[in-house]
């Protein structure tokens, strides 16, 4: 009963003297609206980062044989690159190799990409990424069909003119018309389309719907890919342990193919959704080091604020103390008055931070591709942190007041 | 002498005031009863506080004995000191001193809150002691809108509310105009009649007519230790 009465006598306090209340909570609530911000906004962007970004570029369960990485975030040397650009193309013969041989149930799709102009009657679409793929590109995808069909493995095999769209490319080439049936020009080439897909939305702002796909053996392949080669060969297991399974199976069939010496590196790469998150990981990890340090010190100012005020507090009620020690209180109940007093205006502060916190990473939600999600468990530290900064901030002032003596303090004005 | 509530043996304090010693009782000894009403009389410097703060458990003496209610006092810890003046003393001060952010029942509840009791125990108690002073329609104000002298009597409640073995008063009238003070020397004069041990401390001869005996101080020494009967006959 005596923790609420003395909190009660703190809100009392913070809400007659809101000036200087708003002093003495702003360290704590920059603090922990730092905290709140931060690990929503890093957290929704891992979200983000998992679920559409990797899983989207790469596909679920799913890794690339390339010959380099394909999606890089940071620095890159030099050196590096000049080896990554020394390594082997992966071949038709490669890709063949693989496919007879691997012994993990596996879904394979031979992948080229290259942006070109699509045209149909007088209109065109720039920039386009036309995709050279498998029949089973749409299932490693998952691209869902919105009207028409995908490609059939014969259509795939045989190299058929035909050709499915993204959504972007159906209605700038074909507003208000059925796509379906009608004849695309890709790099000159006609293409029956035969199906659209259904919209895949944007990642960083970018539009996911501005491609087409066709055939791997299908003409256009000249245009998009080297010679006998490929950008990469898409491998999709059922979960995430095959895919590990089919990871080792088919880097130790490259190694022997391109009979690789045990100390040498490997001279190709095998992409993951993981992987491409590497970068991310490494810049989320940098902010998640960063964050108690810029927390510590905006809590360690809050806390200093608090400290003083609270020995502001002290110094004018130095009568009220006399009046209590004089009723029966003991220097704990005096200590324990204050010292909750002082919790309670940083706690105050630390909601408010986490108010603001919330409020600025759904700002971010609102105004960027990221989704902002709340930790709850940055709820519960900041709370904590409120506290434990309050009640620390109080000790000394309270201290001072418990051992305030009666006397002298009730004859104080 | 077992009903002694106070008593004093040779009770010396002296101060340290930058070097120079102050010796603001020089050796008193006195005894008071239950059920009795002293007012402790004498001229600035005589020693009146001094003695006011020790009965209170406020300070505690250089040498000698305070025994309270069977129990030494002079050689208690603080908090020890602090106990006894929530159980033992009920104080009355001439500022009234009470906390300006709290209600009128929030204030008499004070010393029950340092008592440890319920919040229920609190209320009943301090309504009680409340309508005791004639102030049962004032529980929810706040001293700013109340008058000196319920604002005092407000301060008498919160004295009573612990039942304390001494009303200790100090100065009780010294704020308030003379009808006022008729008032409030009225009220603790029912309180005497109930039984109530009261020792005050004023330096107004009419307020310690009241009293049924007065301790006059001079000196930090007793100077005169005068019980009227009569006045408390009459």
């Amino acid at each position: 009963m005596r923790l609420l009465e003395a909190i009660r006598i703190a809100l009392q306090m913070i809400w007659a003297q809101k000036l200087k209340s708003f002093f003495s909570l702003v360290g704590v609530t920059i603090g922990v609206t730092f905290l709140i911000a931060v690990v929503s906004i890093v957290q929704g962007m891992n979200v983000y980062m998992e679920d559409q970004f990797a899983n989207r570029l790469v596909g679920l369960n799913t890794f690339q044989l390339r010959r380099f990485p394909g999606i890089n975030m940071g620095d890159i040397s030099e050196d590096t690159w000049r080896e990554w650009l020394r390594r082997p193309r992966i071949t038709y013969a490669d890709a063949d190799y693989v496919e007879d041989r691997v012994r993990t149930p596996v879904v394979l799709s031979r992948y080229c990409q290259e942006r070109m102009t699509i045209s149909y009657g007088g209109r065109q679409a720039k920039d386009i990424e036309v995709q050279g793929a498998d029949a089973a590109f749409f299932q490693i995808k998952n691209y869902e069909i919105a009207a028409g069909r995908p490609f059939s493995p014969q259509e795939a095999r045989v190299g058929a003119p035909v050709v499915v769209i993204g959504d972007l490319l159906a209605e700038k080439l074909y507003e208000g018309l059925d796509p379906v049936g009608k004849t695309a020009l890709i790099g000159g080439l006609p293409y029956r389309i035969i199906g659209v897909v259904a919209k895949q939305g944007t990642i960083f702002g970018l539009s996911l719907d501005k491609f087409v796909v066709v055939p791997f053996n299908a003409p256009a392949r000249r245009k998009i890919c080297m010679y006998n080669t490929m950008d990469e060969l898409y491998v999709q297991a059922s979960s995430s342990p095959v895919m590990l399974t089919a990871m080792d199976e088919v880097e130790s069939m490259m190694r022997s193919r391109r009979q690789l010496k045990p100390t040498e590196e490997s001279n190709f790469y095998l992409q993951t959704a993981e992987g491409a998150l590497e970068g991310w990981q490494r810049i989320s990890r940098i902010l998640f080091m960063a964050l108690p340090g810029l927390v510590a010190i905006s809590l360690v100012v809050g806390g200093i604020v608090i400290m003083n005020i609270m020995l502001m507090a002290v110094a004018e009620r130095t009568r009220e103390i006399g009046i209590r020690k004089a009723l029966g209180a003991k220097r704990r109940d005096i200590l324990a008055q204050f010292i909750v007093e002082s919790a309670t205006i940083s706690t105050v502060g630390a909601i408010f931070g986490i108010g603001l916190g919330i409020g600025l990473a759904f700002t971010v939600k609102a105004l960027t591709p990221f989704p902002a999600a709340v930790a709850p468990w940055s709820l519960a530290v900041a709370v904590a942190l409120g506290i434990s900064v309050g009640m620390s901030a109080g000790i000394y002032p309270a201290s001072r007041a418990s051992k305030l003596d009666p006397i002298v303090a009730l004859r104080s004005e | 002498m077992s009903d002694a509530v106070i008593q004093f043996r040779d009770l010396r304090r002296e101060y340290d005031m930058g070097g120079e010693l102050v010796r603001a009782l020089a050796g008193v000894t006195l005894t008071i009863r239950r059920n009795e009403y002293v007012a402790v009389m004498g001229p600035s410097g005589s020693g009146k506080s001094t003695l006011m703060n020790l009965i209170g458990c406020l300070d505690t003496p250089t040498e000698g004995e305070y025994w309270l209610n069977g129990q030494e006092v002079s050689r208690m810890t603080d908090d020890a000191l602090a106990r006894v003046r929530n159980k033992e003393i009920g104080f009355v001060f001439q500022t009234f001193n009470l906390l300006p952010r709290a209600t009128a029942l929030q204030n008499v509840e004070l010393p029950l809150v340092y008592a440890g009791l319920s919040a229920r125990l609190r209320r009943r108690s301090a309504e009680e002691a409340l309508t005791r002073v004639g102030l049962a329609d004032r529980m929810d104000h706040r001293p700013n809108e109340l008058s000196g002298g319920q604002r005092q009597r407000v301060a008498i409640a919160r004295a009573l509310v612990n039942r304390p073995s001494i009303l200790l008063a100090d100065e009780p009238t010294g704020n308030l105009d003379s009808a006022t003070s008729e008032e409030i020397m009225r009220v603790f004069g029912h309180l005497h009649a109930q039984g109530q041990t009261i020792v005050m401390v004023t330096h107004e001869a009419d307020i310690a007519e009241h009293a049924e005996r007065v301790v006059l101080l001079r000196d930090g020494q007793v100077e005169s230790d005068t019980t009227r009967t009569a006045h408390a006959a009459a």
